[in-house]
């Protein structure tokens, strides 16, 4: 029971690399945020393009999310933190964890949201454009609405699970929880870090989860 | 070319065909409404009724043939298509409320989008045609919390709002429960006594003797036999019209 405690829960291990958790906490917040963000945002503008129906453009828009959701996303960080340097491109590895988990979460993105926008009756496009809204228009402003409501489990579920992926940074040295963790378990010798790094996921995801939970009722209410 | 708004029909479609694939629906259909007409147009399923509706804000695009709105042309390339739409309202069989917005904010939507009116203007403008359906009441309720009936009277003033000049109404009382019927012909009929032009497609009977200036009877894409509501649903000069209005009394 003590060499458990003492693997585990060592206290002055504990004390020692609490604050560099904490700062690698702030690192996957400021991460996940930005990687929700633009990455829903982007998806849902590829599954706006895509509604056009402009043929070009679909078919990119498809290979792209097609290729992307196929693709490990550890494999992708991989080969854009060390291929990109080779064509001239240094980023540093926050910068590539972000840029590849806002891509992945795009492509998911875009595939719900357009599921979502085809899945809207064709009533409200004909009731929108019978009273003179232009196709922009009606897709803006009563189409995807509609749409992102109706994908919103979907939709919160993968972001969850993509910025959970930022653990990922690991692999390429980002300071994060689990970066951060990992330094200090190797310095100590002894698995606490760990532990903290633990709580500080559940932490940190445990209001996103509730939170999912929350908007999956407010919106499955008819008429909300 | 000067047109009188006397004699200039209000509606006007000239030779229209349309057809889906190989499919002919419409066969060259002629037809002109005056200003503050009630034309009904009854027909059997799939005699092209919904398609001629549709055709007449080009939901549905004509293969060949003309339409005029007020002797503008709605049909052809060049056309501000998004403009000429404001001027023909249409209410659909099965509302298609927008679910997310209020009543109000069905109905002010195009003015503030379309029309560029200022959120105070367009509400004023809303509230008007919400009264005007009875539902003043009912403002900020979203549809799922409003009856059929209820709903159809929104979408009634989501097309009003936009002070249309000819309004279309797709079997507008068929999704409704019998008991909610009536209120929504007596919106019609207010809608008509304020002299709005209007084209109807249902199977209204009652309310077609009663309201309709004039009866229009469709079957396999052409308009077989029209007339004022008593000859055409009182004595037919057709079987086929005959023996559809027999289905009806039967
Ligand atoms: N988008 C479409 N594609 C192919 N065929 C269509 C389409 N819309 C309508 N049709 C066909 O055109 C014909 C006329 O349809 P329409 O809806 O105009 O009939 P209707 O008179 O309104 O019938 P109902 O009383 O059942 O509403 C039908 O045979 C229908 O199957
Ligand atoms: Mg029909």
């Amino acid at each position: 029971m003590d060499r458990f405690l003492d693997t585990f829960f060592n206290a002055e291990v504990l004390a020692r690399y609490a604050p560099s958790i904490l700062d690698g906490a702030l690192v996957t917040v400021v991460l996940s945020v930005l990687i929700v963000l633009s990455g829903i945002g982007l998806g849902t503008l590829l599954a706006c393009l895509r509604a056009y129906r402009i043929r070009p453009i679909s078919f990119l828009i498809v290979i792209y999310a097609d290729i992307l959701r196929a693709l490990p996303p550890l494999v992708v960080i991989l080969v854009a933190y060390f291929g990109l340097p080779n064509v001239g491109v240094v980023l540093s590895a926050s910068v590539v964890l972000y840029l590849v988990l806002t891509l992945v979460l795009a492509a998911f993105a875009e595939e719900i949201v357009w599921a979502g926008i085809t899945s809207t009756p064709q009533g409200q496009w004909e009731a929108a454009r019978s009273t003179g809204l232009g196709f922009t228009q009606a897709l803006v402003w009563v189409v995807l609405p509609q749409a992102v409501r109706m994908v919103i489990p979907p939709l919160t579920n993968r972001a969850i699970a993509i910025t959970k992926m930022t653990a990922l940074g690991l692999v390429i040295g980002v300071p994060d929880i689990l970066g951060n963790a990992s330094t200090a378990q190797s310095f100590s010798a002894n698995a606490s870090p760990l532990t903290l790094a633990a709580i500080a996921y559940v932490i940190l995801f445990l209001p996103f989860v509730i939170g999912s939970r929350w908007l999956e009722a407010r919106f499955a209410r008819p008429g909300a | 070319m000067a047109r009188s708004p006397e004699t200039t029909p209000t509606l006007e479609v000239r030779a229209l065909h349309k057809a889906f694939g190989s499919e002919p629906v419409l066969r060259g259909i002629d037809l002109s409404v005056a200003r503050s007409e009630m034309v009904f147009v009854l027909g059997p399923s799939g005699s092209g009724k919904s398609t001629m509706l549709r055709c007449c804000n080009r939901l549905e695009e004509p293969t060949s043939g003309e339409i005029f709105i007020e002797g503008d042309r709605l049909t052809g390339p060049g056309v501000n298509l998004n403009a000429m739409r404001q001027r023909v309202g249409m209410v659909f069989q099965s509302f298609n409320l927008y679910p997310h917005l209020t009543a109000m904010g069905n109905v002010t939507l195009a003015l503030r989008r379309v029309q560029k009116k200022s959120r105070a203007e367009a509400e004023a403008i809303a509230a008007e045609a919400l009264d005007k359906v009875g539902l003043s009441d009912r403002a900020r309720h979203h549809p799922g919390q409003l009856s059929g009936g209820q709903q159809q009277r929104v979408a009634i003033a989501r097309a009003l709002a936009l002070k249309p000049t000819v309004m279309l109404f797709d079997e507008p009382t068929s999704a409704l429960d019998p008991e909610l019927v009536g209120d929504v012909l007596a919106v019609m009929r207010d809608v008509k006594a304020a002299g709005m032009t209007m084209l109807v497609v249902s199977h209204e009977m009652g309310f077609a003797r009663e309201a309709a200036d004039r009866v229009i009877f469709m079957d396999g894409g052409r308009i077989v036999e029209q007339g004022p509501p008593d000859q055409v649903l009182g004595a037919p000069t057709h079987d086929r019209t005959r023996a559809f209005l027999r289905r009806f009394h039967a």
